[in-house]
């Protein structure tokens, strides 16, 4: 297992050895990696390889068995109660692959929930952010539309909107674009190429590969629940070491 | 018999109402009917009980069977006795009171029964395992006692009045009858909240702890919203079924319309207005339960779609 440097002196988020298993299955077995402040990191791999369940690992969603995370000024893997959980997840977002919004709310709605109810801001200020957020992925005239009237790009961006009305420290990304067609898996891009270009700290797990070469500051690799081999797009992608990854890389590109 | 036809009948076995229906058939021919077949199961699988099937079609076989016994009851009217309408008639106002009766005891038990049954439901669903454990025993004890006993229960066990604070509180008869139609109807709509519940996907639960919210505010703000819509046709379903049920209460001595149907018979005294008298009530019935019944299906077709 490689691991790189951190870019930054202070990293965000910082994963140490950890593993965790479901049952009998274990899922993750030994990963570490760090995320400097602002930084981009996509995480790749064939199905199965555990990046989803690292990625719910990081914001408290599921348990862990062994090793430490820590993001922001949070030990997640210390997190007990159900105070110190909420307290995580105002700080880490995570927007899912199934877009997963409230059926039964509209979509300016879905956004400004969690702030009002959770955050207990004023409803008001709440909604001039909504508004903003939801222009901001280029869904104004979306605001009082129902999630089943939006199509599956409309949605993750709504999604994506739901997130960041959190004002989160660090933006997780689990496959967003993988129930997507085509066409639409752009228009979620740009919106996320948009986040990470204004600094906001972002761990991606993708299948888009040229997604992850332009944007992200370093690419991890991981198969079988630990990181194969990790570093620059540029190296990762044109100059990989390992034969695994060669051989995954053939596979997709 | 072919050898194939022997094959076939090895194959063949008569399925439960209950079960569910295979996904696939070798017969391409029944393919339209068990997809409808295996929407009505599911129907009945949700509400936990036989659906109402009714169609205008039963209407009309219900008129004519009416019909059929005021025939049979003209008939049979002897000279200078009054004819079959002319005493259904005489009788109606009587009747109505019974079936007003009826519905007075249907809605209340209903409220009474929905309002705890929410809470039993919720309670199904808690994470403490002690108050987890003790809602189901408590449901699944009611919902599967039959309801002419629980009734009989409920008459014998309650006391026919109370002493608060010195003043003496009468339980009417038809008030202990109401609460135990209630009870079965309390464990139907618990298990009607913890199906619905359990039906929205963990993801939505997922997504809510993704976003901070605690699981009290999970359950009030985003599970039990989209339970609703869920829960309205099954839950209109049971009122159907316990509006029809409601005459049970005839048994133990309440003067609803059965009660008040068999009184008006005996004073007159003529076998031949059995028929018509009863073909009476079910009209009334049907005419109450019908609308429910079509209003249910249409939610259902129309959430369906929604969903």
């Amino acid at each position: 297992m490689s691991e790189l440097p951190a870019a930054s002196s202070d990293p965000i988020v910082d994963i140490h050895d950890v593993y965790q298993s479901f049952g009998k299955v274990e899922v993750l077995k030994g990963i570490s990696l760090s995320v400097p402040k602002g930084g981009v990191v996509c995480i790749i791999g064939p199905s199965g390889s555990g990046k989803s369940t690292l990625l719910r690992c990081i914001n408290g969603l599921v348990p862990i068995d062994r090793g430490s995370i820590r993001v922001a000024k949070f030990d997640v893997h210390k997190l007990l109660t159900d105070q110190e959980k909420i307290a995580l997840r105002k700080e880490v977002s995570i927007v899912f692959q199934q877009y997963n919004l409230f059926p039964h709310k509209t979509a300016i709605e879905n956004v400004m929930m969690a702030p009002i109810h959770v955050l207990r801001e004023n409803k008001d200020e709440v909604r001039v952010r909504a508004v903003a957020l939801l222009k901001k992925v280029g869904l104004s005239e979306k605001a009082d539309v129902y999630p089943g009237e939006l199509s599956g790009g409309q949605q993750q961006r709504v999604a994506i909107a739901r997130s960041l009305a959190m004002r989160p420290e660090v933006m997780l990304f689990d496959e967003v674009t993988a129930a997507l067609d085509p066409e639409t898996v752009k228009e979620v891009l740009n919106t996320i190429r948009a986040l990470a270009q204004e600094g906001m700290t972002c761990m991606l797990v993708t299948h888009e590969m040229r997604f992850a070469r332009e944007l992200a500051d370093t690419v991890y690799f991981t198969d079988g629940g630990v990181i194969v081999e990790s570093g620059p797009p540029a190296d990762l992608f044109d100059r990989p070491v390992k034969e695994r990854t060669r051989a995954f890389l053939s596979q997709i590109l | 018999m072919s050898a194939g036809g022997s094959d076939h009948a090895i194959r063949t076995r008569t399925l439960r109402w209950n079960e569910p229906l295979p996904q696939t058939t070798d017969l391409p021919v029944l393919l339209p009917a068990a997809s409808h077949l295996a929407h009505a199961a599911a129907i009945e699988r949700t509400a936990g009980a036989f659906t109402l099937r009714l169609r205008p079609a039963h209407g009309v076989a219900l008129a004519v069977l009416f019909l059929i016994g005021c025939g049979w009851a003209e008939a049979q009217v002897q000279p200078g006795q009054p004819s079959i309408v002319e005493t259904l008639w005489k009788w109606t106002p009587v009747l109505l009171r019974g079936f007003l009766f009826n519905l007075l005891i249907s809605a209340v038990a209903m409220a009474a029964g929905t309002i705890v049954g929410l809470f039993l439901g919720f309670a199904q669903i808690s994470l403490l395992p002690p108050v987890r454990k003790g809602a189901w025993l408590t449901t699944h004890f009611f919902r599967n006692a039959p309801w002419l006993v629980l009734l009989f229960y409920c008459m014998f066990l309650l006391p026919f009045q109370v002493r608060i604070f010195g003043v003496t509180i009468p339980i009417p008869d038809w008030l202990k009858a109401t609460l135990g139609l209630a009870l079965p109807v309390m464990a139907n709509v618990s298990e009607i909240v913890r199906g619905a519940v359990q039906s929205i996907p963990t993801t939505q639960w997922e997504s809510a702890a993704s976003l901070a919210f605690n699981r009290r505010q999970t359950l009030w703000m985003i599970i039990f919203p989209q339970c609703i819509k869920r829960m309205l046709p099954p839950w209109m379903n049971l009122y159907a079924i316990l509006t029809m049920s409601t005459v049970l209460v005839s048994i133990v001595g309440v003067n609803e319309m059965m009660s008040l149907t068999r009184q008006a018979l005996s004073a007159e005294n003529r076998p031949g207005l059995l028929l018509a008298f009863y073909s009476y009530v079910l009209f009334w019935f049907f005419l109450y339960c019908y609308p429910i019944a079509r209003w249910t299906v249409r939610l259902e077709a129309r959430y369906a779609v929604n969903d």
